[in-house]
């Protein structure tokens, strides 16, 4: 082997290893470094503070109400969509082109810019003329302000991110039935099991490496949402809607208080990284149990 | 409908029997059809009423996009404007430099797939056929990188590019992405499918290794180079939170930022404009959502399964 030859493979790696190390692996470093310090980015002097930002943090009104704002989002967030792409799996699995066109219907949100999706339904939301609480009217409800309420908006956001999120999760359980071999379907009609011993007793535990992925990748993306608060409600009304990564662009992007900002940043990275692991644990365990 | 057509064979088969059959059975078996064909009905009815619930948005989407200012201030609302406005389009794009943000939508999304072309199917080789030492540890920085979502770093990595002085460059915006762990990660396992004796043939031809790479390997990983294309452009153009925090003024922004300033622009109620906007962002991807349906499902689906 020519001294080329031993090279080759590290050559060909090292384009990708070299910008994953820039832009993903330093700058988490980077960021822990930083919330040890108070700097507003202008000043040429960073201000040693140990763990004062994270001190500080804790003990803001402020941020405990983002820190529940984010994990109430994420749990009925998680949940709803979870749970309703489950049924609606359930119920979609079928061939022909009659449901692959309903399922592609409730799929299409997924692909949609997340800025469509929140202006789209600023508007159905909308307190005066909205077609939302046009639709609740023809059920017979009274008005509501959505957004604009303090004790509405959140759940308004997290059934705009059950709409987009619920056709992609149901597909994804339509994958994982399609997965579960056939015959053991037949072995269950053939002991005359009931439709719900069938599913509790062997559905269920067959789906559930497809339930824990769902549930992980849900609870990831929930606690990073950005872009709809940013567009929908600006963390208001009242802090209501105000969730962690709002919170962290807000405090490094308008008050320009680098250190403070990176400290929740490194709060939301703990948060990420526990669901990563407990992921990665359990995704071991059951590939050594099969 | 399997259970439906069971029951509709019951009559036929009793036909065949004869005179076996007592008129009680058939009235039951009429019963259980006529059931049947209720239950199917509304099985019918509550699918559509499903695709009622994510079309209809889209479709009032439309309609306020066509409508006069006043017009979108009816309630109870009207579904199709007396006079349809098309002019609203017009007003939406010259909001701002749209054609602008349009190009360097453009140049963002194809300027990261080529990146990533260049960069993964390369490094998923290495990962995927031979062995060296530390291929372990380096293959570990992809799987963390996987792991990390933008959303997390901005910060830093905004600090980073301002000192690089990539602020408000299109190279500022495409660097970050021009690898992609989760490419490397489905590339490779697609190479490692491949059996090892197509390669040693190839190696027996006296090809060069890239040869062997750009002309026998790439070609039977054809299908995953599309998947990643549909999933990495449509990822790339729909991007909202990376643009927006990389940039301090226009000269980079993409269409994603230009919609959500016509509010700005225009004023809050201004929703007929705003709506035209987001048409104009929505529907090229829901064009190629309708004619690549299938394809786009599976790259979005069934890779995040596996």
């Amino acid at each position: 082997m020519t001294v080329w030859e031993k090279l080759r493979p590290y050559s060909m790696v090292a384009p990708s290893i070299i910008i994953f190390s820039m832009f993903f692996i330093y700058p988490i470093f980077y960021m822990i470094y930083l919330s040890m310090f108070d700097w507003n980015f202008v000043s040429p002097t960073k201000t040693f503070v140990g763990l004062q930002n994270f001190k500080e943090l804790l003990l803001d009104a402020d941020f405990r109400q983002v820190l529940s704002n984010t994990t109430i989002y994420t749990l009925l967030t998680v949940t709803l969509t979870t749970g309703l792409a489950l049924m609606l799996a359930l119920w979609l699995n079928r061939k022909g082109v009659f449901h692959a066109f309903v399922q592609g219907a409730i799929f299409s949100p997924h692909i949609i810019s997340l800025v469509s999706i929140s202006l789209l339904w600023s508007w159905l939301m909308d307190p005066e003329y909205g077609l939302l609480n046009w639709a609740i009217g023809l059920l017979g409800f009274g008005k509501l302000e959505w957004l604009s309420h303090p004790s509405t908006s959140l759940v308004s956001l997290v059934i705009v991110a059950v709409w987009k999120g619920v056709g992609y999760n149901t597909l994804v359980f339509i994958a994982g039935l399609q997965s579960i071999p056939k015959d053991i379907y037949e072995a269950a009609a053939l002991d005359e099991s009931k439709p719900w011993t069938t599913f509790m007793k062997l559905m269920l535990p067959m789906l559930s490496p497809t339930i824990f992925f769902l549930v992980i990748i849900n609870m990831i993306g929930s606690f990073q949402v950005f872009e709809t608060i940013a567009i929908m409600t600006q963390g208001g009304p009242i802090n209501s809607t105000n969730t962690l990564v709002y919170y962290i662009y807000e405090y490094g992007f308008r008050f320009f208080k680098i250190g403070y900002a990176s400290a929740a940043g490194v709060i939301l990275l703990g948060i990420v990284g526990i669901l990563t692991i407990i992921y990665f644990k359990l995704l071991s365990k059951r590939v050594h149990y099969r | 409908m399997k259970a439906a057509n069971e029951t509709v064979g019951i009559p036929a088969k009793g036909a065949v029997i004869g005179g076996s059959m007592t008129v009680v059975r058939k009235k039951q078996a009429a019963w259980k059809t006529a059931v049947n064909v209720i239950l199917q009905a509304a099985n019918v009815i509550c699918l559509l009423a499903l695709v009622l619930i994510f079309a209809l948005p889209f479709v009032w989407m439309i309609s306020t996009s066509l409508k006069t200012m006043p017009e979108t201030m009816i309630f109870p609302p009207e579904w199709i404007p007396s006079n349809p406005v098309w002019h609203n389009y017009i007003d939406a794009w010259n909001t701002g430099p749209f054609l602008k943000y349009f190009t360097n939508s453009v140049i963002i999304a194809v300027g990261i797939l080529i990146l990533q072309m260049a960069t993964i199917i390369p490094a998923a080789y290495a990962f995927a056929r031979y062995q060296f030492a530390g291929s372990k540890l380096l293959f570990g920085v992809v799987m963390v990188t996987l792991m990390i979502p933008a959303q997390l770093i901005f910060l830093p990595v905004y600090l980073e590019l301002s000192a690089l002085k990539l602020l408000n460059t299109h190279l500022g915006l495409i660097l970050p992405f021009a690898s992609s762990a989760f490419g490397i990660f489905l590339l490779r396992q697609a190479f490692m499918q491949i059996s090892e004796e197509l390669i040693e043939a190839a190696r027996l031809d006296q090809a060069s290794e890239w040869k062997i790479i750009a002309r026998v390997m790439v070609p039977l990983v054809k299908p995953v180079l599309v998947t990643f294309t549909l999933f990495s452009f449509i990822a790339h153009w729909n991007d909202y939170f990376w643009p927006l925090v990389m940039t301090t003024n226009e000269t980079a922004r993409t269409l994603p930022l230009g919609i959500a300033k016509i509010r700005e622009v225009e004023g809050v109620a201004t929703w007929n404009i705003l709506m035209a906007g987001n048409l104009i962002l929505v529907a090229p991807i829901l064009i190629v959502f309708f004619f690549s349906q299938r394809q786009i499902i599976r790259a979005f689906v069934y890779n995040g399964v596996k």
